[in-house]
């Protein structure tokens, strides 16, 4: 199984739900907790396993706003585990999915300085490193709705732009939607192979914004109607 | 990326101590002109080691949980981090080895076994910076570390801050030549070089860029908005960035500091008599100019995760 995630960067509303619900989950799960310092300061700063961020796309007026929501790819040659020292960070072989032993990890972030999507963040309290677990305790627990049986960011997105599922079968959700969409790896060229892939925006016709006053006939038209309204 | 002051320490110290044994035990293992007593072998042995281990107990002190240290040796088969560790470890029994024999008054260009085992010592303590240099070098994230230079950088600075500590060292217990001396110099000119063709190499952004690293490939990326109003773990960490002319200013000081002066006061600082205290001062003078070298080596990498916080490219 080759476990991932697809983000439909079409629909996704970037109103941080996914964040919301990972730091809510994972909080009070397996690797947490999400330490928050001064959560009420100046300066709130804290462990996420999912940011978004907004860019735009080329230039007015042919532009677009992405929200562009991260976190871990669960790459296939997850750079993050080789250099690992201790043995914290490791990939399962059943599933793929890059996890960190929290009583192994000594904290000397060099799986963060090694992952090029920021997807593993210290958390400064506990001193270990911390990372998305795709909800592996949430994934597999049959306690669970089988409809449930997938990760928080997936199940809350009020967009419906997440899903969840098996990249090693072809007729899977997320393999259609990738093959179909024409579904992105990021930083392809640095060879680690994430999982994760993102669905760019469809193709739409721009909605105009402003009115293109270049037809001669239109503008002399203005121009009678405001001389008869006078 | 963010300068920690333990992994400075640990890097320019224990760089030093490494290079000092490397040149002391390869040294005593040939028959030269001027050989060595047991006593100076002996007292250039010892500061090695207080270098070498201070900096390693340095480099725990970045660590946010070092009570795990100990586990840091179980991945030797992917992790450079893992392959430093072992054989900094390893160095100790050899290097304790070799420093008994030397105490026994055991001549280490007189029996084949003793030369060898000087050898291993001098060829173990390089090897263990190489893997310090590969620490960095391994990682494809960052492209000023990403390159065949920065192990080259690490073992030349350690084997020139060692050549001068050598020198001064000597002259301290009655008798340095001048040829010595002379090497140490050419120690200093040859990681200087080294080290010109690493601030070049660097000079030119490369690699990955904001529209690889969000997959639009075919149009401007910018940056709207972060989606924080105050740092993160990823902003302190990767985030650091010092202002151009700064940079500039602090290589220049680096130059004068680390290669320029202490090679100067070696061509030209030495007389016939006690070149005692001129030597000293190139030293000095070194360590201060690797300690800002080893400063700018951090503070100029820049990690590809900025591509997400809107830079165009690292």
């Amino acid at each position: 199984m080759k476990l991932g995630l697809v983000v439909d960067l079409d629909t996704c509303v970037g109103c941080n739900a996914c964040a919301v619900a990972c730091k809510q989950w994972n909080t009070s799960g397996t690797t947490g907790p999400l330490t928050d310092l001064e959560p009420y300061g100046k300066d709130p700063t804290g462990v996420w396993f999912n940011r978004i961020r907004n860019y735009e796309l080329g230039d007015y007026p042919d532009n677009k706003t992405v929200h562009f929501p991260m976190s871990c790819m669960h790459c296939e040659d997850a750079a993050c585990v080789t250099v690992c020292p201790t043995g914290a960070s490791y990939k399962r072989e059943e599933d793929g999915i890059v996890l960190v032993d929290q009583d192994k990890c000594m904290g000397c972030n060099l799986c963060a300085w090694a992952c090029p999507y920021g997807a593993r963040e210290l958390d400064p309290e506990e001193g270990v490193m911390k990372k998305c677990t795709l909800c592996v305790d949430r994934i597999y627990d049959e306690a669970l709705p089988e409809d449930e049986r997938q990760p928080a960011c997936v199940m809350t997105c009020p967009a419906h732009a997440r899903f969840f599922g098996d990249f090693d079968d072809p007729n899977s959700e997320v393999s259609r939607l990738s093959r179909e969409r024409g579904g992105e790896h990021l930083m392809p060229e640095l060879g680690y192979k994430p999982v994760n892939t993102y669905l760019p925006p469809r193709n739409k016709p721009n909605i105009p914004t402003y009115k293109n006053e270049t037809n001669p006939i239109e503008k002399v038209k203005d121009w009678v109607n405001r001389l008869v309204a006078r | 990326m963010h300068p920690a002051f333990s992994v400075i320490f640990f890097t320019v110290t224990s760089g030093a101590g490494y290079g000092l044994i490397a040149i002391t035990a390869i040294y005593s293992a040939f028959d030269f002109s001027q050989p060595m007593t047991g006593a100076q072998t002996l007292m250039l042995s010892a500061v090695a080691l207080a270098l070498i281990t201070s900096g390693l107990i340095s480099s725990t002190f970045h660590l946010a949980n070092p009570k795990n240290a100990w586990r840091a040796f179980s991945r030797v088969r992917t992790s450079w981090l893992a392959r430093e560790g072992l054989l900094a470890i390893l160095f100790y029994p050899i290097v304790m080895l070799y420093v008994y024999l030397v105490w026994r008054g055991v001549d280490a260009s007189s029996s084949t076994a003793m030369t060898a085992l000087a050898l291993i010592t001098g060829v173990w303590a390089i090897v263990t910076v190489f893997s310090t240099g590969m620490i960095y070098a391994s990682l494809k994230t960052i492209r000023q570390w990403n390159n065949a230079l920065t192990p080259v950088n690490y073992i030349s600075l350690g084997l020139m801050l060692g050549g001068l500590l050598f020198s001064w060292l000597l002259s301290l217990s009655g008798n340095v030549s001048a040829n010595l001396t002379m090497v140490a110099s050419y120690m200093v000119v040859i990681a200087a070089t080294i080290k010109i063709v690493y601030f070049f190499w660097i000079g030119t952004p490369a690699g990955p860029t904001i529209n690889t690293a969000t997959s639009f490939t075919a149009r401007t990326v910018r940056l709207l908005d972060v989606g924080h109003t105050a740092g993160t773990f990823l902003t302190d960490e990767f985030g650091y960035q010092v202002a151009r002319d700064r940079l500039v200013a602090l290589r220049w000081i680096a130059m004068i500091l680390g290669f320029a002066l202490p090679s100067l006061i070696v061509w030209f600082g030495l007389g016939e008599g006690d070149n005692t205290l001129m030597l000293g001062a190139a030293v000095i003078s070194a360590f201060a100019g690797v300690a800002v070298e080893r400063w700018l080596f951090f503070a100029e990498a820049r990690h590809v995760v900025n591509l997400y916080h809107g830079a165009q490219q690292c």
